[in-house]
């Protein structure tokens, strides 16, 4: 058991922050809105798909035809990147719009919003299985209930090699992408007038009112910036599977929310740290005991976790966060 | 995680969401079936399979086959005629029942092709054994299903149990393995072949290695590297090509190039799809179901392709043939003059005839008497038939 911890550790570290910096980019979606609204929008996890189907969409469309290596992949990914956020950051606002406004204008209970959230994921997902992906991507005949695939357009190689520690492209790619989109929102929201708005309104929405904080614009924002996250995540998730499905939110939506209650919801930085940390022991867990056991492992820790500590690792949340 | 409970009453809506939304729809074309006199001018049987579901992709060839037996035996003006009628379970055991409790109260069926999947078998298979009425499916495989002790349950085809360790011999012999490494995705299916082939690997001692995969998930990389070190001969997955294909092409781009070899659910085209690129080149695919579009393994098979090619302008997929047995043993049994269910049974259990895929005859349980395994290669977007298991050579 242990002699396989030490020969899979770096491949298990590697692939665990690939996975873990997708957790932590869908993270921040929750953890937003949750920090300004107290709300959990479950509905998120199919923002992300939305992201992997518009990117999905959009790589066929273009009609790569051989694999991309380099300049032309990194082009080829922050252009996808750019379309899903966009579309994401939509589907957010238009959601917020749709399944919140309503009910916040009418001072309806946190508890119906949930529901809402969560009839309006159920409601995308089958939206999407039903008829978007099929007319999306011509397939009368195999409906939208089947994984869809890319072309292939990811040239796969290694980008770092010293010894056992090797690090694909890709995966490389992914982690980076998402420390940086981290790096520049933590920046953002710390910096700027939006930013100030955002943290005085999840501190208190009353007192900002007053102070001339328009909430709604605030609100709508705040849903923006958390779909557009949740895009880029869909592009990276894209670049590595190269396939999507109207289901993919489910499981992963699952993880990401978990990764932001472990890193401390409401807290920004703790996105990114609980959504490593996640992959870090799903990868561990599952070299450990077998990968049957990956959740069961990694939900324990979280149990653990919040045991201790029940506002998560890093536990501060957006409102006290510093300018 | 409090929070977290709301995720798992998604799941059970979305399950009983798509169990509303899933009414039945089978035709009815309202023809009235004489049954008084020696010998009715026609009788029903019927098709029972997941038509127009998810998986209707391997139950619509089978119905196709049937459909063709019927016909070219309507088309000789026999004395009794023959109507199938199509119940369109979706796959789900809850409005299987409800479709069989209508057959046979309704409709009145002799017999019936079907169902198609081990799941609503295991549902529907009591029903038929209360009503007495003889059932043969073309692509049930579950190995429990020969095992209750149902005397009017058959199927045209061998079950896991055989399928299972038809491949383990196969991978022990064609690629003389010394170690195997063996995947499945925890679903009864899958996680049943997997244990097949890994008894009947150990009985030929060779080492076995497993791993276990989340059919719900996308990221298998955990998997991955476990095979990676582990420097094994083969690799076989026991699970559905939904799965097999993103697995494959994981594999493959993480730099293993092991034989990848799987079972009858992953016998579709979208095992290439899924696997991307020539990911799935060389992938060796086991069934107990003869698809052999060309027509190279028998005379029969090579009429029945011509023949279905003609018909429906496609060429015939996994289980059509097997469509076309279990029908042709129905209508053997109503060219001897055998129009009630009880007569037909007794029939079917002396029945001992040519087909396509092999010589038609039920043992006492039900199970086809022959059981052979075929195995398909990949190339590029579709599969071919290799050959028999016992004896089929990988190039």
């Amino acid at each position: 058991m242990f002699s396989n911890f030490v020969n899979q550790f770096w491949p298990a570290t590697v692939d665990g922050l690939s996975l873990g910096a997708i957790y932590a980019l869908v993270a921040l979606g929750y953890t937003m809105v949750y920090g300004v609204l107290r709300l959990i929008n479950f509905a998120h996890s199919e923002i992300f798909m939305i992201g992997t189907v518009a990117a999905l969409f959009t790589v066929t469309k273009i009609g790569v035809s051989a694999p991309l290596a380099g300049f032309s992949l990194l082009g080829m990914l922050v252009l996808l990147a750019v379309v899903s956020a966009v579309v994401s950051g939509g589907a957010a606002v238009v959601l917020e719009y749709v399944a919140y406004r309503p009910l916040r204008r009418r001072g309806a209970s946190r508890l119906a919003a949930l529901i809402s959230a969560i009839g309006a994921s159920l409601f995308l997902q089958q939206l999407f299985a039903l008829t978007v992906i099929p007319r999306l991507f011509d397939r009368p005949q195999e409906g939208g209930r089947l994984p869809v695939q890319s072309p292939n357009w990811v040239e796969r190689s290694d980008a770092i090699s010293i010894g056992d520690f090797v690090v694909r492209n890709d995966k490389l790619l992914i982690v980076i992408a998402a420390v940086l989109m981290m790096l520049g929102l933590d920046q953002f929201v710390r910096r700027t007038k939006l930013g100030r708005g955002i943290r005085a309104t999840a501190q208190d929405p009353e007192t900002a009112v007053l102070m001339g904080v328009n909430i709604d614009r605030i609100v709508t924002a705040t849903f923006a910036i958390g779909g557009a996250m949740a895009g880029v995540a869909a592009a990276l998730y894209l670049m590595r599977f190269e396939s999507t499905n109207y289901f993919v939110g489910f499981l992963l939506g699952i993880k990401a929310f978990t990764a932001a209650v472990l890193g401390g919801i409401g807290n920004l930085r703790g996105a990114l740290v609980g959504g490593f940390l996640l992959g870090l022991i799903e990868l561990y867990g599952s070299v450990l005991f077998g990968s049957e056991w990956r959740d069961v492992v990694a939900f324990s820790v979280l149990v653990l976790v919040l045991m201790f500590r029940p506002s998560g690792i890093l536990g501060e949340s957006l409102q006290r966060a510093r300018a | 995680m409090r929070r977290a409970f709301p995720r798992g009453l998604v799941a059970a809506a979305a399950a009983s969401a798509l169990v509303l939304s899933a009414c039945g729809n089978s035709d009815d074309n309202g023809g009235g079936g004489d049954s008084g006199g020696s010998q009715p001018a026609s009788v029903k049987l019927g098709f029972m399979g997941d038509l127009t579901g998810e998986n209707s992709g391997i139950v619509i060839p089978p119905k196709n086959g049937a459909q063709m037996a019927i016909d070219e035996y309507n088309a000789t003006n026999p004395a009794t005629k023959i109507e199938l009628k199509t119940y369109d379970s979706q796959g789900v055991p809850e409005q299987a029942t409800a479709l069989a409790q209508q057959a046979l109260n309704t409709d009145k069926i002799v017999g019936l092709i079907g169902p198609a999947f081990s799941g609503e078998s295991q549902q529907v298979g009591p029903i038929l054994e209360e009503g007495e009425i003889p059932s043969i499916s073309a692509s049930a495989t579950n190995a429990t299903l020969a095992e209750k002790g149902w005397k009017y349950w058959h199927r045209i085809l061998p079950g896991d149990r055989i399928q299972g360790t038809g491949i383990g011999e196969f991978i022990s012999r064609a690629f003389t393995a010394k170690k195997v490494f063996v995947i499945h995705d925890n679903q009864d299916y899958s996680k049943g072949i997997a244990d097949f082939v890994t008894a009947a690997l150990k009985d030929k001692g060779v080492t076995v290695e497993t791993d276990v995969i989340d059919p719900k998930a996308s990221d298998y990389s955990s998997t991955v590297n476990k095979v990676k070190p582990a420097n094994a001969d083969a690799i076989f997955y026991g699970g559905y090509y939904a799965q097999a294909g993103p697995l494959l092409k994981q594999l493959r781009e993480a730099g293993v190039k092991t034989r990848f070899l799987s079972g009858d659910g992953s016998l579709d085209a979208g095992l290439a799809k899924g696997a991307g690129g020539t990911n799935a080149d060389g992938a060796v695919v086991g069934c107990p179901c003869l698809v052999d579009p060309t027509g190279v393994s028998n005379e029969a098979s090579k009429k029945f392709s011509e023949a279905y090619k003609a018909k429906y302008k496609t060429a015939p997929a996994i289980y059509s043939a097997e469509g076309y047995d279990a029908a042709s043993a129905f209508i053997a049994a109503i060219k001897a003059g055998k129009t009630t269910p009880k007569d037909i049974n007794t029939f079917l259990s002396t029945l001992d005839q040519p087909g396509v895929t092999k010589q038609i005859k039920f043992g006492p349980n039900g199970e086809p008497a022959g059981g052979d395994v075929f195995v398909y290669l990949f190339k590029g977007p579709n599969y071919t038939l290799l050959g028999n298991s016992k004896d089929a050579k990988v190039g």
